[in-house]
Parts: structure tokens; sequence; C-alpha cells
């Protein structure tokens, strides 16, 4: 078979085993969020951290809950970082230093996965598991939550109350995250994945040389990392790694598993808005926009333009053999359009215009389709835009499946749509200006530039994934990344549960013949166009220095 | 915003946070090592091969080769190269002077050392991996290695080739991911055919 045939396969069977999910998931997750049932295992959990599952919470008590929980994450990740040498299972490991542990709490906590660090020289079994691991769970449960409270603002009328953070967490992890990432975990382990807590150990190579052994409870870390779209490896070369991702199968599993919550969760949105149409026409932006970036990514990739992969004959620089490009380029295109930042292969060394479109998913704002629950939320706050912009062209007050989008609403919006580039071109432009902060860079000129663009947007849309020849772990680059992330995440929550709770005070708009359809395919159209119009005006200037001048060069 | 609330929502944040650590954090992965040492030990434990009763390494990881009995893998960037405390890729872009640099002078001596036209030498012999830990390589830089690799250890070069044919991998389920040769278990099986 030739490789095209049989990467245009891989990309088919991935396509398949969405659709084949995506209603049973869609569906399950949506009765989840609706129920008003609790289990006697969640019953028990709410007494004993004495928490009211019945309490209603306003937007702002939802807001604070978030915050406040992500507050004490990132308090008690920090210390978990900096004294891990007191943990057992340490291996013998320093506690991390401060910025370095502030920059991985708030990556964590975030979202992000950001590693200014390597996982097999810096980390113990202990703060992998009890601080890592819990992260990579609660962050993408606290996302969906968010994601479900802007649902319940579309859904409901005339209240000021948006359900129960506390609720939404809880089910989000005991009901989707955990019993998928058991099982999985498993396969994964089936595959090849390590799962033990064997201290590394030496011994001699058939070569005659000395190896070590590494181990550590990796598959259940590994499943979440791409299930919750979080993105964070155990080991420094993340999923490049063979004790992360030891096959092509593997690695096809991985590629399912970072986009089957963000994608499943158009289904939910589209059950729960109670007109399913809606959920396929927010899938179709998804589906378009990571559809001609993996159509772009591949065709560069597999073309190989630039003086090395020309030279070479292929872009091989970076890549495992097992994964071949295509497998790498599907991998790539889809932790980057969604927040996950997993890599199987090194983005930097990718060509010009491979590595630009990777960079470009991020700047889409991570809605292709975007992590778990920030990819629903940021879409419907694209569609809010894209909806403002045709009523602009008509002259109408513009609506929302019933909603009015009026001035407060869109201010919202627009704060949303520039607090990310803000922390991403601010960070980028300081760390561009300085010969201190230039020192980490390890190409130059286009290419240099490309990596602090890279890392600022990589943190301030909480992917996590780097031009990893940038050395990030210095004290400006974990401060401000650490703050790229922070803003890039809880900003953003703030001004979408701020919007959810505008939108549910209102009265319902009925529909009429001037109402814009917004499941129809001019209206993905327009959506879709939205989001990268905005994108490309925000970042056009910056990306023609970085990747685009090294693509042409 | 108000500050009692917020401290209110934190401290039962903190409460339902330390619970999920122990659950998440603790039981999980317990559960998880467990069920996947009873069911799956050989992989869990990091799929390792033995050479004459001595643990050599896991069949995942590429190890370092040197000399001209061996074949050999990938460049690697891994620390010295393979170094399993140290995975990287070279992160260089595709402009970089030096990356092209090593590419010429990686293409020439794979050319020398085992006596082909450097047009005949293979992608995967002159970049390196983006683990630095790749245990595979090409078809195609098993077969250029074979005469060689032959040569140094007295062999039969139809037998050390047809050896390399039949640790040729297709590729998973027929058109998952590349064509690969793992380069240990190669030489394991190398090692067999020269002891027998």
């Amino acid at each position: 078979m030739s490789a095209t045939a049989a990467g245009l396969l891989q990309i088919a069977l991935l396509l398949v085993l969405l659709a084949v999910v995506f209603k049973p998931l869609g569906d399950y997750m949506a009765r989840v969020f609706t129920s008003t049932r609790h289990l006697a295992a969640e019953r028990a959990f709410y007494r004993i951290v004495r928490v009211d599952p019945e309490a209603d919470q306003r937007w702002s008590t939802y807001l604070l809950s978030a915050l406040g929980f992500s507050a004490m994450s990132v308090l008690l990740l920090y210390a978990v970082l900096r004294l891990q040498d007191l943990l057992p299972l340490s291996l013998g490991f320093d506690g991390m230093p401060p910025a370095l542990a502030f920059n991985t709490a708030t990556s964590f906590v975030a979202n992000t996965n950001w590693q200014s660090y390597a996982g097999e020289s810096t980390l113990g079994y202990t703060a992998q598991m009890a601080g890592l691991t819990v992260q990579n769970f609660l962050s993408a449960a606290a996302g969906l939550a968010v994601a479900i409270a802007l649902i319940r603002g579309l859904t409901r009328h005339r209240t000021d109350r948006l359900g129960n953070f506390w609720v939404d967490l809880t089910r989000g992890v005991v009901r989707i995250l955990l019993p998928i990432a058991f099982l999985f975990a498993l396969v994964l382990v089936a595959g090849g994945v390590v799962q033990n807590f064997t201290a590394p150990y030496e011994v001699t190579t058939l070569g005659g040389a000395v190896q070590s052994v590494l181990g550590g409870p990796v598959a259940s870390q590994e499943v979440i990392k791409l299930l919750g779209t979080n993105g964070g490896g155990f080991f420094n070369v993340n999923s490049a790694h063979p004790f992360e991702n030891p096959n092509a199968l593997t690695n096809l599993l991985e590629i399912f598993l970072l986009l089957v919550i963000p994608v499943s969760l158009a289904r939910t949105y589209g059950v729960m808005v109670k007109d399913k149409r809606q959920g396929y026409a927010v899938l179709a932006a998804m589906a378009v926009l990571w559809g001609a970036a993996l159509v772009a990514v591949t065709a560069a990739e597999v073309n190989h333009p630039g003086t090395v992969p020309q030279a070479v004959g292929a872009a091989t620089e970076g890549k495992e053999v097992r994964f071949d490009v295509w497998g790498s380029a599907l991998f790539a295109n889809s932790t980057t359009g969604t927040s996950t930042g997993a890599v199987n292969s090194m983005h930097a060394s990718y060509t010009g215009a491979g590595g630009g479109v990777v960079m470009l998913n991020m700047m889409l704002g991570e809605v292709s389709p975007g992590g778990v629950g920030s990819g629903l939320y940021g879409m419907v706050v694209l569609a809010i835009l894209a909806v403002f912009l045709a009523g602009l062209m008509v002259g109408r007050t513009p609506e929302y499946l019933g909603k009015k989008i009026g001035r407060y609403e869109i201010s919202l919006v627009a704060l949303y749509i520039l607090a990310m580039p803000f922390a991403l071109l601010i960070g980028a432009a300081i760390a561009a200006s300085f010969d201190d902060t230039r020192a980490s860079l390890l190409g130059d000129g286009p290419q240099g530039l490309s990596e602090i663009l890279y890392a600022f947007a990589s943190g301030a849309n909480n992917n996590g994934s780097a031009f990893a020849g940038l050395t990030a772990n210095t004290d400006y680059y974990n401060t401000a990344l650490g703050l790229a992330m922070l803003i890039g995440r809880f900003t953003t929550i703030v001004l979408v549960l701020a919007l959810a709770g505008a939108l549910a005070r209102q009265q319902p708009t009925p529909v009429t013949a001037g109402t814009l359809p917004t499941h129809r395919p001019l209206f993905v159209g327009l959506h879709s166009v939205t989001v990268i119009i905005v994108a490309g005006l925000t970042f056009f200037p910056a990306l023609a220095l970085g990747p685009i001048a090294v693509a042409l060069a | 915003m108000n500050l009692t609330g917020l401290a209110r929502q934190s401290w039962a944040g903190l409460r339902v946070l330390l619970l999920f650590t122990v659950l998440l954090g603790v039981v999980y992965p317990l559960a998880v090592t467990g069920v996947s040492q009873l069911a799956f030990g050989d992989q869990a434990d990091g799929s390792l091969v033995s050479h004459d009763g001595e643990v050599v390494g896991s069949s995942l990881i590429g190890q370092p080769f040197d000399g001209d009995e061996w074949f050999h893998p990938r460049p690697s960037a891994a620390g010295d190269g393979y170094d399993t405390l140290a995975s990287s890729g070279s992160n260089l872009g595709p402009e970089s002077a030096d990356l092209l640099a090593a590419v010429e002078e990686r293409r020439a001596a794979v050319a020398e050392l085992n006596g082909v036209d450097p047009a005949d030498v293979p992608p995967d012999a002159v970049t390196a991996s983006g683990s630095g830990l790749d245990p595979h390589i090409s078809p195609a830089y098993a077969a250029i290695q074979a005469d060689r690799v032959a040569e140094a250890r007295g062999l039969d070069p139809a037998a050390v080739r047809e050896l390399v044919d039949e640790h040729i991998q297709d590729r998973v389920l027929g058109f998952l991911g590349g064509e690969r040769v793992n380069v240990l278990e190669l030489n394991l099986a190398l090692e067999d055919l020269d002891a027998s």
C-alpha cells in the first residue's frame, strides 16, 4: 500500500471512530449534566466535603467556586512540587525551585501543561501522581463545568441561577473522565505503555553500553493527559517517547482520546439547547477548521519544502519511524487544534508551513475543536460574535438561540476575544526585546521569533506544546508564561460565566422571519470565517515575521 | 466580587481537592497498576528483552550500537545518544545551517561505512528522531547495512539480508504508521545467527 493511501485510511479510521461515539457519548454527557439524581457515591462525597449539592448558584457564586477551587489547586500543587523531596517515591529528586514550581502549578491547573522541566530528570512518582495526574482530571472537569454553565445560560430564562459548580465538577470526574480513563489506561498498557512503581535501574545493553530502564505510573497519567486535553508528558519528549506511545495503534488511539470529548460536546450542546441542528452546526465549524489545517500540515510535511528537508529527502527530523510522517502530522494538527499540547514529533523541526499552521491552530483560540469544555465555550462566544456581525450588516438587534445580544453581552464577547492576544503578544514582545530573554533561543532570525511566538501562543491558549528549542526554564519565561496561562484561562472563564449570567436573566425572544438561522451552512461558513478573520487580523503581522518568513526562506 | 464569598468557596474547594487527590492521585493509579500488573505484566514493566539470561533493555527503546558488527540505529539527540534520562529531539528548524551540516556529514559517513552511493542513504539514517530513543529504522536503512555487518562477522551476506527481510514489520493493520525494523531485535537475532 502506498504511503498516501495508508495515511488517508488512517484519517478515515479516526473519523469513523469519532462518528461512532459522537451520539452516545454526547447524549450521555447531556444526561450527566441535566439529571437531578445523585449517585450514592456522589452523595457520600458531598457529605464528606460538606457541600450542598442542591444549591443552585448565581453566576457570581459559580465563578467564585471555580476560582476558589483553582486557587487552592495552584497552592497545593505548588507545595507538592516544592516539597517533593519529602514525599515517598521521590527517586531522590529535589523540590522544584520557586519560579519553576509556579510555572508548573499554574500550567497544570490552567489545563495548559506547558513544561519547563523534563519529567524523567525532575519529578518523582508521588509528585507525578498525587500532584499532576490529579490536576489532569480536575482542570478538564472545571473547563467542562464552565461550558455546561454557559449552555444553561442559553437555555434558562428569567433566572439568576446557573447550577452548582461542585456537582458539575464531581459528575464530570466521576461519571465521564474517570471511567473512560480507567478503561483506556488498561488498553494503553496492553499496547506497551508502562505502569509500575519501579525506580530507574541500569542495564548493560547488547552493544555493551549502559542504559537506564525507566518506569513509573505512566499509563494512568498518559490517558487523562489526552482525554482531558491536558498534554503534559510523563517524560520530556511526551508522546514521542516509546513508553508513552509505543506503536502506531496507540498513536491513533491517543489522537482519538484527545479529540473525543471536545467533538462529542457539540452533540451535548445540541441536546441541551433542544435543537440538535445547533450542535451539528458547531461541529461543522470545528470540522472545517480542523480539516483545512490537517490538509495544510500534511501537505507541507509530506512534500517537505525547505532547505534541510529537501537535502534530507523527507521531513523526518524530529519524527519517529513507527508513526511515519502522516501519523505525526495527524497528531500535530489534532493536539494544537484541541488545547492538548501533547506531541509525538518535534514541531520546531517541522517545515516552515507545517510549523506555521500548527501555531495558527492555537492562535485561532483553540476551537478546532478546542479543549474539554473550553473549545465549546470558545466556539459559542465566536458564534455570538458572528451573529453580531451579521446583525450589523442588516441593521437588526442580533439574537442567538432566542437571546438578544445587546451592548453588555457583546462587550463581554469583545473582552474575551482580546484577552488571549493581549497575553500572547505582550509576553512575546517583551521576550523578543531583550538580550537576556533572546539568549534562550536555539534558532536565529525568523526561526527564533517563531520559538518565542509559539511559546506564548501555547501559554495564552492553554495548549502547552512547544518549539522546544527554546530554553524556557528561566525566571522570565517561567513567570511570564505562567501569567499568560492564568490570563488565557481565567479571564476567559470570568467573562464566559458573566455572559452566561446575563443570558439566563433574559426572556426568550420569539423566532421570526427576520431571525438569522444559526444551524444552516451559511452560518457555519460565517462562523468559521469569523474565527479565521479574528485570528488573522490579530496575528498576521507576527506570523509574517516568524513562520511565514521561515516558509518563504 | 466579595472576599468572604471567595474565602468560603476556597475553603470548600480545598476540601473537595483533598478528597479528589486521594481518589485520583492515589486510589486510581494504584488500581490501574494492580490490574495492569496482573493482566499485562510484561508490557507494564517495559517490554524487557533478555540475552543469555541478562536483561539488556526494552524492545521499545532504542540503544546505541557502535562497531561494524552491529546494525546501527538513527542519529539521536538524547544526551550523548540514546540516553533514556535525557530524551530529546534536536529541535533544529528546517533552515538551520547546523542541521544541514550535520545531515551532510552523516550522509557521507553512512555512505562510506556501508560502501553505498550517498544518494542511496535513506532519510531516517541522517535525521534524529523526536524522542532520541527511536527503536526503529526504515527497511531501506537496514538493507544498506546488511553486507557490512555480514563482512564484519564473517557471515554469509545472503543469510544476513534474509534476516533483515524477516525483521521488516509492516504498517500496523496494514495502514497505520510506517514500515520499520526494530534494531535491537534484529541485532539479537544476528547474535543468535552468529552463535549457530
